[in-house]
């Protein structure tokens, strides 16, 4: 299973309106790997990113033809459930977003939802995920309290642990540290390493030394077109693509 | 001294002109209301329904419209908000990409807000001649509660769609359905603003006189169904104050007095009891 790939996207095209922003993808993200979306501001990381939870369909007047298989199964397919597939995936986004409640309830609300009932069960998911999330130290004595009071470092660890307490496979980023300061950005690029032996992650990325530190394997975009994909090595290394090694020297931004 | 300085001070005038302007009304109307109120407020005019030849100066009170006022204002905010509760879920949740429908549907509800209530009150009265049905509780509950639809409404409306997209996200992204979200994430977001929706219409459906005119009717007793007539506080103070007696007008003013401060109470008191929800709003 290690090098087997965990999501498959095939021919994907989107267009907000008349603007055509991702060409015919087709890439595959490895499992239990970190995977890096790198590429200049505008290119369309976050629009892929959006595509793998279909999250993209909440975008104005946009349009998605192409097929993304997760484990198999494509997630366009008009049966497939769209509950089903986002419980599968962690998102972190750009800036936390803590949901309006404590943040005992942060945490419940995903198995909530998805049915859990038990009180003692739900005490012991909120820890375990806190735990996962390195943030159980900081707020055990105030789960009560409300999320929108922690740090916004605290609070995308407690986004991290609100996304694991659904019990997905994979972890979505989309340039997770951006907010942060850099002490709790290396808190969490620390939590990806430590991470990918149960998860596949996949995240964007705008600062390339992030990806180099932590992605096994990249993609590089550039005006919605996939330039380059493979080994995080390989590519900064070896870049067979001249746009890629532009980028890679900084001369594209 | 140049021409931005100038301007700078003109506007600094003209924003404290209009700060004392507010000021200094709110304070001339409460101070009228509560010195020709106040010496007629006694524990009797609140406990106690009307006695025979209260308007022309015996013995009473007006608990039958503080209590009519009460149940009217209270059902038709209810009411009113169970209804425009899912119209404005569906405009910013449901149907969030198309832009043009919900457009139609603010416009509408602005074109409502702006007509007077005594239309919905002639409206109401033509409806029930109709059919035949009496003035009641019930009646001035379904119309004033048409009448502060479209305040609820677009109250909401307005605070529901400053929330940001990533919070929408952030609950999808779970796998929370579209009303998951918009009951469990996005009504509490929205709680502060929901509840100022409600007061504002709670004190605009007590203070309407025009709608529960022909659909209310009035009565001197406190109703036991909702079938039956109710006073309304408004009403109450208008046939107080059109009498000849200058004692009844006073008490007239005592009345508007009760009647401010039944939505004062009301305001504090709903304002503590959501003060748990608005902390954790983020
Ligand atoms: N909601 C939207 N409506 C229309 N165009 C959009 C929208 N979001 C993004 N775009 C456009 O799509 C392109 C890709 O955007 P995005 O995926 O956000 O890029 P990135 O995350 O790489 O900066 C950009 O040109 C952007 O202007
Ligand atoms: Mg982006």
């Amino acid at each position: 299973m290690e090098q087997s790939s965990h999501i498959k996207v095939k021919d994907l095209n989107v267009y907000y309106g008349q603007n055509h922003v991702l060409k015919n993808i087709n890439i595959e993200i490895p499992n239990n790997q970190i995977t890096a979306i790198i590429g200049p501001s505008g290119c369309g990381k976050t629009t892929l990113l959006k595509c793998f939870n279909r999250l993209i369909e909440s975008v104005d007047g946009v349009r998605v033809t192409g097929e993304v298989l997760v484990g198999g199964e494509n997630i366009y397919d008009p049966k497939a459930e769209v509950t089903h597939i986002r419980k599968k995936m962690g998102l972190l986004s750009q800036r936390p977003f803590p949901l309006p409640m404590s943040i005992y309830d942060n945490i419940a609300y995903g198995p909530k939802i998805h049915g859990e009932r038990n009180k003692k069960e739900l005490d012991r998911i909120v820890e375990h995920y806190l735990k996962e999330a390195s943030l159980w130290e900081e707020v055990k004595d105030r789960l009560k309290t409300p999320a929108g009071s922690l740090s916004i470092g605290q609070q995308q660890r407690l986004c991290l642990a609100r996304g694991l307490a659904v019990e997905p496979d994979i972890i979505l980023g989309d340039e997770p540290t951006s907010a942060l300061d850099p002490q709790s950005s290396r808190h969490i690029e620390q939590k990806f390493i430590e991470l990918k032996e149960k998860y596949s992650i996949v995240f964007v990325t705008h600062i390339l030394r992030q990806a180099k530190r932590i992605a096994d394997y990249l993609i590089f975009i550039h005006m919605g077109e996939i330039i380059e994909c493979g080994p995080t090595k390989e590519i900064l290394e070896n870049p067979k693509e001249k746009k890629t090694q532009d980028y890679v020297l900084g001369i594209i931004s | 001294m140049d021409k931005r300085k100038i301007e700078e001070s003109i506007f600094k005038v003209l924003m404290i002109i209009s700060a004392i302007t507010i000021i200094v009304s709110l304070g001339l109307i409460l101070g009228s209301i509560l010195y020709k109120g106040l010496p007629s407020l006694s524990w009797e005019m609140i406990s106690q329904t009307p006695k025979g030849g209260y308007y022309l100066g015996k013995e009473g009170g007006i608990l039958n419209a503080i209590v009519g006022s009460v149940l009217l204002a209270f059902g038709a905010t209810i009411l009113a908000a169970i209804i425009s509760f899912p119209i404005v879920i569906f405009i910013n949740v449901y149907n969030r990409q198309n832009r043009w429908l919900a457009n139609i549907i603010r416009l509408t509800f602005d074109i409502l807000w702006g007509i007077p209530s005594i239309v919905y009150g002639a409206f109401g009265f033509t409806i029930m001649i109709f059919f035949g049905i009496k003035t009641s509780l019930l009646a001035g509950i379904v119309i004033v509660s048409l009448v502060v639809l479209p305040v609820i409404a677009r109250a909401i409306d307005e605070v529901i769609k400053m929330i940001p997209q990533g919070l929408f996200d952030a609950s999808y992204a779970l796998g929370a359905t579209r009303l998951e979200t918009s009951l469990k994430v996005i009504a509490r977001q929205a709680s502060p603003g929901i509840l100022t929706a409600l007061l504002i219409a709670f004190g605009r459906a007590i203070g309407d006189a025009a709608a529960v005119l022909f659909t209310a009717g009035y009565t001197d007793y406190i109703p036991t169904s909702i079938f039956q007539s109710v006073a309304t506080l408004p009403l109450a103070i208008f046939f107080q104050l059109g009498t000849p007696f200058p004692e009844v007008q006073a008490r007239g003013y005592a009345s508007a007095l009760i009647l401010t401060l039944v939505i004062l109470v009301i305001s504090i008191v709903a304002r503590l009891l959501t003060r748990k929800y608005k902390k954790f709003k983020i």
